[in-house]
């Protein structure tokens, strides 16, 4: 069992001093919930989980605890930031050990949610089913009905690297177009479209939870920060919060895995995705090129090459 | 005083509301997206969503927006023509304000009236403001209302209350303020059936609240706790975003800047919050509260120590939302139950 591997490798790593900490799931504490846990003795790694709902990218957390030896469980897409992030020098190589979980795909909690009347107090998964029950229902649900955009797009569900690979590898074809955001996105009008970022954008309350838990957002100073210059007011008028979050996605050009993690952390239910999908299919069309998925090569805007292609250059 | 209840039907709810409108600015939970709400100024009676449970942001903003306008001003040669914008000229209405947040509102009360300074831009708004609250029939689980001195039926603080029946809504009338509304044509008398299904509702409602968060002495406790190890491991999996005080109906922090163009600007106030590093970030480059360590504790110090010592009262009334929408599924109680444990 997966979970049990997970623990029986970070015991080791911590019994062996290999690590001075290990990042992983423990139980959460609602239902369809796990949360970030945090392990530094073999003991405390029997609280380590593993199951459809560890849906946070934990190389988030790689900035604040690069000082330290870390390991850290990763799925296909944690695995594709913690190589972004090596590319960008952010972390000693030799400081990271990952243990690889090749990724079940993760379930959509609010999707979930949407299916049921009444309050869901307790979840369990039973094989590809999900049992939810509340005070007076109990369904079993379809697991694959419920999955986040981003997991059935995901193309890279095996750890591309790690130390240790825990469970079997998985088959790695999509559910849907990996691009199906964007490409649904652009089969609306010009004003169908930008009615749709206005409306999301609306909804945003300057909370930074996307930037926070997006591990390729780690400028020193986020330019929403900044006062000199003041690249944008801190208040929510349409024209800041659209800013926003454009110039957040430009950011992740050639560097978002689409791991998801920004549209998860919303409060609000903020859905823009489909914008920094785009950029990625961009990049992929004109470079070949996918963040995370080569230890080697930079990301095309960190880079420059004479044969790069430039038909965009009008 | 006392004034018989009344019921209202759901059919007509939309006329009352039409009625009301005439007279009031209407603040109301309206449905942004899918399952997202908050409170807005309705133009229509549709726009109003009162099915859901609570709404991600609390009714603080009615008194208390996100961003505001303090002054305007604008330059004409070598004057300068300041416009404010304090006024609240119509009278307001927010329409089903569940408990905690209106328990809010008076913890909220204590920080913008304190004696060193009263907030007019706070304050003029709460004059002019009918608090119509909103019975909880099936608080959720991460509720903990009754732990923080409330309750999914508590009527402290409403100037009108309504209880779902149903068909109907059952219609009290608890402050003068809240009686100017009983002339309402398509407010029908309660009757004694009625008043006992709000009454067994109740009942049920409270009964649901099974969980309490021992809160008792958190204040002493924590007095101690400053240098504790227990905030060296509690914040480590907090991003540090801002989702949960954002969303926190208590949660008062405010930033003021200043916003020019050339020919003038605004003053405006903004929320801020102790989680970002921003936020105690001093000119110098120092911050005196560097990790999120510090921001953390700070919150919760906040919450269970600083506010109690200065007015008497946990700053938290049991919302749930911070539980609910953390993106890594922090959880305050679990929190308390670790400090109580220290």
């Amino acid at each position: 069992m997966v979970q049990q591997k997970i623990r029986e490798k970070a015991k080791e790593l911590l019994a062996n001093k290999e690590v001075d900490l290990v990042i992983g799931f423990g139980e959460g504490s609602l239902p369809l919930r796990a949360t970030p846990l945090f392990v530094r003795t073999p003991e405390e790694a029997d609280r380590l989980i593993w199951n459809s709902f560890c849906d946070n990218n934990l190389a988030t957390y790689i900035h604040k605890l690069s000082r330290f030896k870390l390991g850290i469980v990763a799925k296909g897409c944690d695995v594709r930031s913690i190589m972004a992030l090596a590319l960008e020098k952010r972390f000693q190589p030799d400081r990271i050990v990952l243990i690889g979980v090749p990724c079940q795909r993760m379930v959509d909690r609010r999707k979930v949610k949407k299916a049921v009347k009444g309050e869901i107090l307790r979840a369990r998964e039973e094989g590809d089913q999900l049992i939810v029950e509340g005070n007076d229902f109990s369904v079993s649900l379809k697991k694959n009905d419920f999955l986040y955009a981003s997991c059935k797009a995901c193309t890279h569900r095996n750890p591309i690297k790690a130390n240790a690979v825990v469970g079997d590898q998985v088959d790695e074809t999509p559910l849907t177009d990996p691009y199906a955001e964007a490409k649904e996105f652009e089969k609306m009008s010009a004003e169908e479209r930008w009615n749709y970022f206005e409306r999301e954008s609306s909804r945003c309350i300057r909370c930074y939870a996307c930037r926070e838990a997006c591990p390729m957002c780690y400028c020193a100073e986020c330019f929403v920060d900044s006062s000199g210059p003041k690249w944008l007011e801190k208040g929510l008028a349409p024209s800041d919060l659209e800013f926003y979050h454009i110039v957040r996605a430009y950011h992740q050009t050639g560097r978002c895995t689409g791991c998801g993690a920004c549209e998860r952390a919303c409060p609000m239910n903020i859905r823009l995705t489909y914008m920094t999908q785009k950029l990625n299919q961009e990049v992929k069309d004109l470079f070949d090129f996918e963040a995370g998925t080569d230890p080697e090569t930079l990301p095309p805007m960190a880079t420059y090459k004479v044969e790069d292609k430039q038909e965009f250059i009008k | 005083m006392s004034l018989k209840p009344a019921t209202l039907n759901k059919k007509e709810f939309g006329s009352f509301l039409k009625q009301v409108m005439q007279t009031y600015d209407v603040i109301a939970p309206v449905e942004l997206a899918e399952g997202v709400s908050a409170y807005r100024k309705i133009e229509s009676p549709e726009e109003a969503s009162l099915a859901s449970h609570n709404t991600q942001k609390s009714a603080k903003e009615a008194f208390f927006p996100q961003s505001e306008v303090m002054f305007r001003y604008e330059k004409e040669g070598n004057r300068t023509q300041v416009t404010s914008t304090e006024e609240v000229n119509r009278p307001r209405l927010i329409l089903a304000s569940r408990p905690c947040d209106i328990q809010a509102f008076s913890l909220l009360d204590k920080v913008f009236s304190a004696k060193e300074y009263t907030d007019v831009y706070f304050l003029k708004k709460r004059e002019k403001t009918t608090i119509v609250g909103f019975a909880c029939n099936d608080p959720l689980s991460t509720c903990f209302c009754t732990s923080t001195g409330g309750g999914p039926f508590t009527r402290e603080g409403s100037d009108i209350f309504l209880v779902d029946l149903g068909d109907t809504y059952l219609v009290e009338f608890l402050t003068e303020k809240g009686k100017a509304l009983s002339q309402n044509e398509f407010l029908k008398e309660a009757s004694e059936g009625d008043v006992a299904r709000a009454k067994k509702l109740e009942e049920e409602a409270s009964k649901r609240m099974n969980l309490p968060v021992h809160l008792d002495g958190i204040e002493t406790k924590l007095e101690q706790m400053l240098e504790n190890p227990f905030w060296d491991r509690i914040h480590e999996k907090c991003l540090g975003c801002g989702a949960c005080t954002f969303l926190c109906p208590t949660c008062h922090c405010f930033d003021i800047a200043d916003e020019v163009s050339q020919k003038g600007g605004q003053r405006v106030r903004n929320w801020d919050t102790c989680l970002f590093s921003l936020y105690s970030m001093e000119t110098s480059g120092h911050n005196p509260r560097p990790s999120g360590r510090e921001r953390t504790r700070q919150r919760l110090m906040h919450k269970f120590n600083y506010f109690p010592k200065n007015f008497q009262k946990i700053a938290c009334v049991g919302c749930g939302r911070c539980i609910l929408y953390c993106p890594v599924n922090f959880d305050i109680r679990q929190a308390i139950a670790e400090i109580n444990g220290k």
